[in-house]
């Protein structure tokens, strides 16, 4: 795939004379340090998420019983849907790339629409139904937790105490919220690359932008499939 | 012995960067790396003025044990807006920003950094992290130490911890930018036939740096981050009365914390190796055990924040392997300094101000250095720590070592940022004000400190007056030693004489444009066919 | 001014003189090396000087032996070093078993003491000459450190846990207690007097104080006004478990996991949100009821039950 991908921009190089910025000698060099400069960014992000994965890791080693009660207190179902909606708007990501390079501007539309829709997707359904249920559930500290009903029920079966529930679900938040964070801005991005594609700016051998774009959406799609077992899977409940 | 081939008359070139355009957009929109880079520098200057005027107060204050001046609450928000000011707004910036900015490209042979409007949002931030933390002083201030320690940093301090946590959280992605925009830049932007053992050791230093503010900052971002949310939320990350745990703030900000201390040497440590060849005429001596060891120690600081932490009850088994990982980074360091001080055997050494620099670096740095071994020791770690031992030894390394350097850096590329000279004698002056008012500042402080006064102390037992009062008397030097390069700097940039493509007959790809450089930097691209630092023809090896 | 201008301070306790000599070491080392590399450099500097502006220096690539020496000697130094301080530091921090242990409760900003005899103090603490003794801290807020410079020894003082710190005073006299951590507006306020006395003067100290109820029996005056007894009680209808010979056995949890009852364990089940993480929550939290110096008088009653009594913490 690498192969292919560094044909295809040699082949392009002269096409995109124009859109080379003055630092830079031609436009193969243009593109590697743009996606280059992406995925030193990515190791940024690896370092910024992962204060979150080293806190989480403790606690739950500390509080092992509250983190479990927490696990079975967030829905398998929203997470699982989750995954899939992801690993597919990966796909049609990476075709979408694939589409770029050969400069085909409708079925690159295509696929970011898709993309785009299904990111949108995923923002609207964790604010409106999951974390809207865990709001009218009392399972948000800091606003309203006072978890009541079967919740207490779950808490107290598991002999878990309830400053400790509510640590699993501050790491809850701050993590599945600053990947939806990134979402966000990952939707964002697909709405800009759409214009651009409406313009006709990303289908003249000048994919970079829609490469290092993907590359975004990958590394958030990856962070979720960190997220997903850690959350909502160990210890949790599955129906 | 050959010589060099010094040209007749310096000649000013008539369209440069500085005059190819006026007005202030051309400043504040530039895309131009070597103007960013005096965007920064104006910036810093000012934000170091403020740290500064805070050390001299803090100084003058510890003259009286009772304090002369002020209330121990206004002296906790001193010392804290110095260490932050100083560390997040001066020294991490200083030397990356304002020299990286400038001389990375010019010294690998591009026409600029690999995303230039990337450079001038990195400095818009900065400002914004800037405002937004000089906002949180005037609005009072803040009191918590720049370290932020929990619980004191979330429930228990009622000064202004959110505004400044947020300036520094903004300056984090200022850093992380340009630490992205230089290792893009180094990796893919060099001239042909610049191969990575050709560059020069700055290049090297600046390259170790930028992997640190990459994989450093990002952790501090996320830790300020849950501070704030615990303060606006209550809930328990960091405080153990809600069931959180404080020393988990400590590993998650000393792992940052000690590479962040790195970011402000490290860069240093490369300046010297410029100026010691161009202040010699002589390759740097074991080229490559010098550009190894700034990978080597950027490498290890990830690994010994655990040294900060011997004290807290930590495992016992876990602080051994700190400190053993901390004596592990002493290492590369020694051998800096030995290689430097082998590069002046038998050279042609200058005693121009760069040089003058350099020297005091060596000496100081190498005090700084192995006090640290004092403290990297588990045995005296334990009476020293959070004493003014640890003071005076961070400070031979930030202001003996970073500053010093940064200073060298100004006075051996200040002809090449202006094209004009500065007064060298007043140069010279200055740079032995430095080095004596630092030496009095902060030598009485290692005393201090084994002797047993704690640091962050604003009244202190009577014992314990005359080091102080030794130590503030040198600090008035120190300030005195900073401000003469402000006003011949200014003079020099109007009305110095002019200088030369090359004024100090030193390699390297910087000199070989007209001082100040095109805007483009090389009117052709620069192809390279030699190593760094070729003064003249290898000769055999000295035993 | 000029009034007790000391350069090194007291040396008043066993560590500190070990320490000293590590410290004379480093020192030596410090100024040999910078002396070393001050002269070199100084030495270059004049002879080398440049001479004529255009001169050219023989250049010198570099010199394998020479690289690997000056990486090798100071590496064999930094592990000789390491091992005599990482030796000395495991011995300042294990405390001998027949050490008399005293209870510090740090708080914005004051230092308070209590003897297991009885006595209190505020920013002062008064000590046998000649005797270990080991300090059991706690914080009731931020994170503070007792350090006494005289002796050597600091430690950071944690809310929320448990810290330890051993010295064996070999003066008497007076010595500063600093806070070492910064812990706020008052942080250089935090500051006290230890007082070191001769065994007899310290049992007539003792003596002489106006609280004289032991630890142990404050501990069992609060167990009963708390109502600790309605279930720990040895006549309890509700059964909680019982309390004699806990204090150093092994407890076995639900979750299978088997936990020494220390004193962290015991304050986790006095101050825990439902008791100890993974003991039947049945116990209410007392947090809010008693403050840390009650909870290390229930510690002291708690140590005063049964066989187990005698063994130390620290094993």
């Amino acid at each position: 795939m690498a192969e292919a991908h560094s044909q295809v921009a040699v082949a392009e190089a002269h096409d995109g004379a124009a859109l080379v910025a003055h630092q830079f000698d031609d436009f193969q060099q243009q593109a590697q340090a743009d996606s280059f400069g992406m995925w030193i960014f990515l190791a940024t992000e690896v370092l910024f998420f992962g204060g979150l994965f080293c806190g989480y890791a403790l606690y739950r080693n500390l509080y092992f019983e509250a983190f479990t009660a927490g696990s079975h207190l967030i829905k398998v179902a929203y997470g699982a849907f989750y995954t899939v909606l992801l690993i597919c708007s990966s796909l049609t990501m990476a075709l979408g790339v694939r589409a770029a390079q050969l400069r085909n501007r409708t079925s690159l539309m295509v696929y970011l629409a898709l993309t785009w829709i299904m990111g949108a997707a995923f923002v609207y359904v964790k604010l409106r139904y999951e974390w809207y249920g865990d709001y009218l559930e009392g399972l948000v500290p800091g606003l309203n937790f006072a978890p009541h009903g079967e919740s207490l029920e779950i808490i107290n079966h598991f002999h878990a105490t309830l400053p400790h529930v509510a640590l699993f679900f501050v790491f809850y938040f701050c993590m599945t919220g600053l990947h939806a964070l990134h979402m966000v801005v990952g939707v964002g991005l697909l709405t800009t690359l759409m214009i651009f594609t409406m313009q006709g700016k990303t289908t003249e051998g000048n994919y970079n932008w829609v490469e290092i774009v993907g590359l975004y959406w990958h590394f958030v799609d990856i962070v979720w499939i960190f997220l997903f077992p850690l959350l909502y899977l160990i210890g949790g409940r599955y129906l | 012995m050959s010589t060099l081939a010094v040209e007749a008359t310096p000649t000013f070139p008539e369209v440069h960067y500085l005059n190819a355009d006026y007005g202030w957009r051309s400043w504040l929109f530039t895309i131009d790396h070597k103007r960013i880079a005096w965007l920064y520098l104006f910036a810093i200057t000012g934000f170091f003025a403020v740290g500064g005027l805070m050390a001299t107060l803090m100084r003058l204050n510890l003259i009286e044990p009772q304090g002369l001046l002020m209330e121990p609450a206004s002296y906790n928000k001193l010392f804290t807006a110095h260490g932050l000011i100083m560390i997040f707004f001066f020294l991490a910036p200083a030397i990356p920003t304002v020299m990286g900015n400038f001389l990375i490209p010019l010294m690998i042979g591009a026409r600029d950094v690999a995303f230039p409007r990337l450079n001038l949002l990195s400095w818009y931030i900065f400002m914004l992290a800037g405002g937004v933390f000089m906002f949180s002083i005037i609005r009072g201030g803040v009191d918590t130490g720049w370290t932020f320690y929990t619980p004191l940093s979330t429930t228990y301090a009622n000064t202004n911890v959110l505004s400044a946590a947020m300036g520094i959280f903004i300056s984090g992605f200022s850093s992380i930018l340009t630490g992205l925009n230089f290792i893009v830049t180094i990796h893919k932007m060099r001239a042909p036939g610049m191969t990575w053992f050709r560059l020069p050791l700055f290049i090297w230093a600046m390259y170790a740096t930028s992997i640190i503010f990459v994989l450093a900052m990002p952790v501090i971002a996320i830790t300020l981050a849950l501070i704030a949310l615990e303060r606006i939320f209550h809930v328990g990350i960091f405080d153990p009365a809600l069931g959180g745990d404080p020393i988990l703030f400590q590993h998650l900000f000393w792992f940052f914390g000690h590479p962040e201390v790195y970011i402000l040497i490290l860069p240093s440590l490369g300046v010297m190796s410029e100026l010691v060849a161009a202040g010699c005429r002589r390759r740097i001596f074991g080229y490559s055990f010098v550009a190894f060891s700034s990978v080597a120690i950027a490498a290890i600081s990830f690994m010994v924040w655990g040294h900060h932490m011997f004290l807290t009850g930590e495992s016992v088994y876990a602080g051994v392997v700190f400190s053993a990982l901390s004596f592990a980074v002493a290492i590369p360091s020694a051998v800096k300094i030995f290689n430097w001080t082998a590069t002046m055997h038998k050279a042609s050494v200058s005693h121009d101000a760069p040089m003058l620099y350099a020297i005091g670096f060596i000496g100081l740095f190498t005090i700084g250095g192995l006090t640290g071994l004092f403290l990297a020791s588990m045995g005296t770690d334990v009476h020293l720590h959070d004493t003014y031992f640890v003071v005076a030894h961070f400070h031979y390394i930030m202001v003996g070592g970073a500053i010093m350097g940064y200073l060298g850096a100004l006075h051996l590329w200040w002809p090449k940022m202006t094209g004009r000279l500065y007064p060298e004698a007043w140069a010279r002056f200055a740079a032995l004000l430095v080095f004596v008012g630092f030496n009095l500042t902060f030598g009485p402080q290692f005393i201090l400190g084994y002797l047993g006064m704690p640091r962050r102390y604003a009244v202190y037992p009577a014992e314990f007056q005359v080091l102080n009062v030794m130590s503030s008397a040198g600090a008035s030097i120190l300030a005195v030693g900073y401000v003469i390069p402000l006003i011949y700097f200014t003079w020099s940039a109007l009305k110095g004489p002019v200088a030369g493509p090359n004024p100090w007959g030193a390699k390297g790809l910087e000199w070989t444009t007209p001082s100040p450089p095109p805007t483009g930097n090389f009117e052709v691209t620069p192809i390279v066919t030699e190593e760094a630092y070729a003064y003249g023809p290898q000769e055999a090896h000295v035993g | 001014m000029w009034y007790g201008f000391p350069l090194k301070p007291d040396q008043a306790s066993t560590i500190s003189v070990e320490w000293d000599y590590l410290f004379y070491f480093l020192t030596g080392l410090t100024v040999f090396f910078s002396a070393l590399i001050f002269a070199f450099v100084f030495y270059f500097a004049v002879k080398y000087r440049r001479r004529k502006k255009d001169e050219i220096p023989p250049q010198n690539e570099g010199n394998l032996p020479l690289e690997l020496g000056w990486t090798i000697i100071p590496a064999g130094i930094c592990v000789f070093i390491f091992v005599w301080a990482s030796q000395l530091f495991m011995r300042s921090q294990r405390p001998p078993t027949a050490a008399t242990e005293i209870f510090v409760v740090g708080k914005q900003w004051m230092w308070k003491v209590q003897h297991p005899e009885g006595p209190r103090e505020i920013n002062q603490l008064h000590v046998p000459v000649g005797e270990p003794v080991k300090l059991t801290m706690t914080s009731e807020d931020v994170i503070h450190d007792f350090g006494i410079p005289a002796f050597r020894v600091k430690k950071d003082v944690v809310p929320g846990m448990y810290s330890t710190e051993w010295f064996q005073a070999t003066k008497t006299g007076e010595f500063h207690l600093f806070c070492d951590q910064y812990c706020g507006t008052g942080h250089s306020h935090m500051v006290g007097t230890i007082v070191v006395m001769s065994q007899q003067d310290y049992a007539r100290w003792l003596a002489s104080q106006m609280n004289t109820e032991p630890m142990a029996a404050a501990g069992e005056r609060l167990f009963g006004q708390l109502g600790c007894n309605t279930c720990h009680g040895a006549a309890a209808k509700i059964s909680g478990p019982a309390l004699q010979g806990l204090y150093g056995s092994e407890v076995k949890l639900q979750n299978g996991k088997t936990v020494t009852a220390d004193d962290a364990y015991l304050r986790e089940a006095i101050l825990g949100p439902q008791g100890v993480v993974g003991y039947p929550a049945l116990m209410p939290t007392f947090q809010g009821q008693v403050n840390e110096e009650e909870v290390l008088q229930l510690l002291a009653y708690v140590k005063s039950l049964g066989p187990a009594a005698e063994r130390k913490t620290n094993q």
